[in-house]
This record gives structure tokens, sequence and C-alpha cells, in this order.
């Protein structure tokens, strides 16, 4: 099962290939890794996807709690949580195909954020489901460049994953 | 103050009183604050041998054990020991040289990663970027090294911040919100441990170096006695039990103990205590004491359900766990099922061949005879390891001093060192194999500078013994690259100064060690032994324990 882990870190040089670094040497499979700064500067924000059974995800968050830069694991998966990720999105399209391409961002309530005699660029930001959805539907007219951001996520409603907030804390209890 | 000062007086603030080290270009300013600190600096002739010797002295005293090399091939020379000490958890701090801060990440003179490329084989480390941060980093880099699960932390300083000026301030209390180790077992995991230890009939205390890093020997006999409950020992946990006690197995798992691995194949509760289902103890691990319920004891979180599955989780230091269990138990008096382990052991007892060559056993057994096994023995790995570990009887915690999870050659001889500088009034034993022995023996040289008494005992066979086994049992005998030219080890060990014997009749063994032990300096003896000995038992790789040869 795919999982999406919030991790507050210590916002050091290295924190980053410290968990990277862990997940490969484990054989954990990250599908997807987004990391930026918090409100607070000191510490960063990694949201982490995750493919694996409960025993590998049992592994994964108390490995990742050895990490003396790792502050907080939360599993956003078994709460209500909102993800979202942006992917940007370089098709072919001559003069006639723009207008179906830009009725299809319409539907995806995606943008045109660059416009070129033969391509357009789409800007588009939702979960994975709906920007795989646009994929395949520009894939006909033949995408040129596709990146994506991964995954990040916070949880629904008023509980946090920040250091006071709601999940769990180095000894595995709920705050 | 220069950084290195500031280092300095951080180590006094931690009480270190003995360096391993070897200097070089980015450690200058450092060797230069060494030069008349209080502070012993054994210099050691390989940056391995360092490691290994901080390694060794921390097994020993139960201290953080301290190493420092340069940048670059200096650094990169600590990687094995690091490893070895991040495996077997011993408390270290690593102090690494390394190029100015503007010339790194440039190719420099003598740069390497070190931080990186220790990442995976430390528990934590750092590159100091500025002289303000030295006094509050080694704090840190100590408390983590020797807290929760010990390990090893690396400090890597630029040359420039050792030269640079700064002050000396105390770094207070730490903030470390990310690092918590969880020492006190919760009362709701002792309840459930103590459920099902009360409803077993056929249980086996499996204990493994959590019990000899916590302190917990006593309270571990004290559970034993009051179960009547049958204790075997992981390689790591030998010394953990009294081997005299009769309700010890001895070690289990590949070389384990016929008694011992039956013992765990047909238990109702296995209790692991501070130890951590590695696969040479577990063999086949789907049939891994498949009749038992698992109650599994230990500091780090992480352990659990990592390898086996488990009934029944007690995160906590092991001694406080033991501590916490017992008055929630009720004693129990011997039965069935210690008859029947008391059979197996009359049964199918630890015995070899005695007769025509020298056999290795015949000289381990000495050594515990010569030395009332009050000595300190270490070991390299290989044969001369396991047989060390099956017939020299331990009786006490960090006597037995061996490098387990890495099974590192050429750790025994360093390692020796460094238990001979931290505990100088006993006697210290290398016992070593005459592969093993030349992956260090430089080392010799720094026993002798230092008039580290140690004795070397080499189990010569001729033979990169357990490979040879290997080829023996499992390749159809065919010993491809395993039998080893040998230089003369007695005129060696007269060329680094240290006293050389050899000894090839069961006959001389005993006054050859008793001379050695009286002997004031190291001294090597080269024990030529039977060639082809086996180590027997053996569980072949990947089968159960019950599948066990010889």
């Amino acid at each position: 099962m795919r999982h999406t882990l919030a991790v507050l870190v210590e916002n050091n040089p290295g924190v980053l290939a410290r968990v990277a670094g862990l997940f490969s040497r484990r054989g954990f499979n990250i599908d997807s890794l987004a990391v930026g700064t918090t409100e607070n500067p000191t510490i960063s924000r990694m949201t982490i996807v995750v493919e694996g059974d409960d025993l590998t995800l049992e592994q994964v968050e108390k490995q990742l709690h050895k990490l003396v830069d790792v502050i907080k694991i939360n599993d956003l998966t078994s709460d209500e949580y909102v993800g979202r990720e942006m992917v940007l999105i370089k098709v072919n399209a001559g003069p006639a195909e723009r207008a179906e391409i830009m009725q299809i961002a319409d539907i995806f309530r995606a943008r045109i954020i660059d416009l070129g005699r033969r391509s357009v660029t789409i800007e588009c930001t939702g979960d994975e489901r709906k920007v795989r959805a646009l994929e395949e539907s520009l894939r006909p007219f033949g995408i040129k460049e596709l990146v994506r951001t991964g995954k990040v996520a916070v949880l629904r409603g008023a509980k946090t994953t920040s250091l006071d907030g709601n999940g769990k804390n180095k000894k595995g209890e709920e705050d | 103050m220069t950084g290195a000062e500031i280092l300095v007086k951080s180590l006094k603030e931690e009480g270190v009183d003995t360096i391993f080290g070897y200097p070089g270009g980015v450690v200058l300013p450092i060797y230069d604050a060494l030069y008349d600190a209080d502070i012993r600096h054994i210099l050691v002739r390989h940056e391995q041998g360092a490691a290994h010797a901080a390694d060794g002295y921390a097994r020993a005293s139960g201290r953080t054990g301290v190493c420092l090399a340069t940048s670059g091939p200096g650094a990169t020379n600590l990687v094995t020991g690091i490893a070895n000490a991040h495996m077997d958890s011993v408390p270290m701090v690593a102090i690494t040289g390394q190029v100015v801060t503007k010339l790194l990440g440039r190719d420099s003179f003598q740069e390497a990663d070190i931080t990186g490329i220790t990442l995976p084989i430390t528990k934590h480390n750092y590159l100091v970027r500025d002289v303000g941060d030295i006094a509050r980093t080694i704090k840190e880099a100590f408390y983590i090294a020797s807290t929760g699960r010990p390990g090893p932390v690396l400090v890597d300083i630029p040359k420039d911040v050792s030269a640079g000026a700064g002050e000396y301030e105390d770094p207070g209390v730490l903030n470390l919100p990310g690092y918590r180790p969880v020492c006190s077992p919760r009362d709701e995991d002792l309840r459930a441990a103590a459920r099902l230890i009360l409803a077993a009939e056929r249980p086996v205390i499996y204990a493994g170096g959590g019990v000899i890093i916590s302190g917990a020997d006593r309270e571990l006999r004290a559970l034993a006695e009051l179960l009547c409950a049958p204790v075997t020992a992981t390689l790591m946990g030998i010394g953990g039990f009294p081997a005299d006690h009769p309700l010890y197995l001895g070690m289990l798992g590949m070389h384990g103990t016929r008694y011992a691995n039956y013992a765990v194949c047909e238990c109702d509760l296995l209790i692991a205590v501070g130890a951590r289902f590695d696969d040479r103890v577990t063999g086949k691990v789907e049939s891994f004491a498949p009749e038992a319920k698992i109650v599994h004891i230990d500091i780090d979180p992480a352990e659990i359900r990592k390898n086996v599955r488990v009934d029944v989780a007690v995160v906590g230091d092991v001694k406080k766990v033991l501590a916490g269990l017992m008055p929630m138990l009720s004693a129990r008096v011997k039965g069935a099922w210690q008859e029947k382990i008391e059979a197996w052991k009359r049964e199918y007892p630890l015995e070899y061949a005695n007769g025509g060559k020298l056999k290795p056993q015949t000289v381990i057994r000495e050594i515990y005879r010569v030395t009332g096994g009050r000595g300190r023995i270490t070991t390299e790995v290989g044969q001369n390891q396991m047989w060390t570990a099956q017939f020299f009887p331990f009786t006490r915690p960090r006597s037995f001093i061996t490098s387990g999870g890495l099974g590192t050659m050429g750790y025994g001889l360093p390692a020796a060192i460094g238990v001979q500088a931290a505990c100088p009034d006993e006697t210290v034993f290398d016992i070593a194999g005459d592969g093993s022995i030349q992956m260090n023996i430089q080392e010799l040289m720094t026993a002798v500078n230092y008039n580290l008494p140690v004795n070397v005992a080499i189990i010569n066979n001729g033979f990169l013994g357990m490979v040879r086994q290997w080829q023996e049992l499992f390749y159809d005998r065919r010993y491809s690259h395993t039998e080893l030219a040998n230089p003369d080890f007695v005129k060696l060990a007269e060329a680094y100064g240290a006293k050389g014997v050899r000894v090839s009749k069961a006959a001389d063994v005993a006054d050859v060690l008793i001379d050695a032990v009286r002997t004031s300096g190291p001294v090597m003896m080269d024990f030529l032994v039977d060639g082809e000995e086996n180590v027997i038992p053996i569980v072949p790789p990947g089968a159960s324990l019950e599948e066990m040869i010889g």
C-alpha cells in the first residue's frame, strides 16, 4: 500500500542525503519526495510517498526516527488529508491543436503558462489522479517534456504536523 | 584559544584520557594542541588500528573510545573500524581533520567527503564549519555515541576551523529534539511480557550484546535463576552470563552448541534480551524457534520485527526492563524441560578429537587455564574466533571482545592494544589466525612502542581456515586461494622488538603461555596446529538450526 509521510527534519546540510541514503540502502521504495522549509526556517518538511506493507512501513518510520536530524514523522495515510502535486507539461501543439488543448486544460482547471509556435506549456495542480488524467488526455498530442514536484500534503481540519501538533513523537506515542 | 585547544578542552570535559591517532597535514593544529595536553595519545601504525583500538578500549571499559586521523586517506582508513563499531553498537567518537573550508568540494589534496562516506555507518556525524560550534558538537557527539543504543559518531573538522581563534564556552544543556532514546520500558509492555513468561512451559533466554552494554548481567542471572530458564548467548552476548552456570547453554546459531540450537527449536517461549536476530543466529528465519512465542527486549525500537515476528516487544534499557520484570514473575522449579536440556548437554557435549597434531582448541583451553579465566580476550575473525567462543568459558562481561556484526579480520591485535590501554593491570590475549593477524600486524610496533604487554596467540593452520572449511564442506574441497604462505612470525615479532615463540607440541603450550603472561612486554606466539581442523557443529548457510553438521 502507498503511504504519505510528513517528516519534520532539522534544516541541516546533508539531511536530504541522510534520508535518501537510508531509503536506498534498506531497499525501501520512494515514489516521490518533496522537501522545503516550514514556517520555522530551522525546520524542513519532507513529504515522502512510500510503497510497502505494514511491516515495511513500521521499519521505514523506525529507521527514519533513528536519524538524529529527524524530529517528527506523521503517516497521513491513516487520516483525512489533502495531497497535491504540481506538474508542468510541454505539449506539441500547432495552431490547429491549440483550441482543443486549451479546452482540455480548462476542464482540468489547468493553466496555459507558455505558448510557442509549435508547443504549449500547461501548469496543473491537483492530486495524483487528476494529474494522471490530464497527462493521459494530453498524451495523444505528443508530450515533449513533463516535470512534477512530487506530492505535498497536510491533514484536513485543525490538526497539524507541526512540532507541537498532532501526530507521533519520537516515542511513538500520540501527542 | 585555537579551535584545536577548544577541542582538547572539550575532550577533557568528556573525561577522555586516551586517544588513538595518527597525525597528518590538516590535523597539525590539533596535534599541536595535544603536544602538551594532559591526554595520553597512542600513535598507531595505520588509522584502521586507531579505530579498532578505540573500539577495544570502549568495549573493555564501557567508556567512549576516541580515535583521530587526518583528512582523505587518514579518514578513509578509519572507515572499516567505524563500520565495525556501528555493527556492534560500540560508543566511539572519531575525529577527522578536513581540508580548509574554502577548498571543500574542489577535490583538494587529501580531501575525502568523510561525512558522506560514513553516513550509513555512523550513528550520527558532523562537519564543523565554525570554531564556535566545536564545544557543542563534541558534547553532542559524546552524548549521542554513549546513550541509547551506543554507536560511533564522527566529527570532521576543517583545518581553518581547528586553527581559527575562539573561546571555549560551556555548551550547557543540549537541544536535540530529534534524539530522544527510550530507556524506561512501558508498564503495559512489561505486564504483557510477564503474562507470556508466566504461561510458558519451555522458556529459553536468548541473550545478546545488549546485556553487556547495559550492564545487566546480574539482572539476567537473577531472571534465569528465578525462572529456572536456560540461557543461550549470541557471539556478542558471551560473558553476559557465566559459562560455568548450570543453566548456560553456550552460543546458539551457526556454530552454536547442539543443545542451544535444539532448545531454541523446541522452546515455547523465547525471551530475546538485547539481541537482534542476526542471520548467523537464526539460520533459515522462517523455521527459527518454530514453536515459540517471542518476547523481544531491546533499546532500539527499529530492531523489533525487523527480522522475525514478535509476540510482545519491550522497548527500553535491558537492565531497567529486567529489573522491572522481576517483581511481576514467580519462581519456577526444575521440570521435564530442564531435564531434557540436561540430557542433550550430556549427549552432545562440545568436544574435539585430541591427539596427533596440536589442536587449536587445546591452545584455547590452555589460555583459559593459564589465565584462570581472568584475562581479557580479543580475537580476529574466522575459526580462531569461533573456537574461542566455543572453548573458552567466559564468566565476566567485557572479557570477550570480538568483531561480531561486521566480522572484521585484523580487529584483534589493535583491539587488544585498546583493551590493554584501558586495563593496564590485566592479562590481555589476542587469539588470532595466521591470515587475519597479517591484516593489522603493523600494530605490534604500537604495542612495543608503548610497552603494552599484549599476548598474541596465532592459531597457525596455514590456511584462511574458515573459508577453507566452507570450501571443504560446500565446494568439493577446491581450496581456491586459501592456502597461505606465511612469514616467520617469530622473526617478525623479534624484528618489531617483541618476543616471538613457536610451538608445535601440545606438551609445550602451557609453559609457553605461562612464560608469555609473565613477560613484561608483548609476546607473539606461533602455534602450529592441525591444518584442516573444522569448527563444528555448523548450520549450513540457509538451513534451519536443527540441520547442524558435525
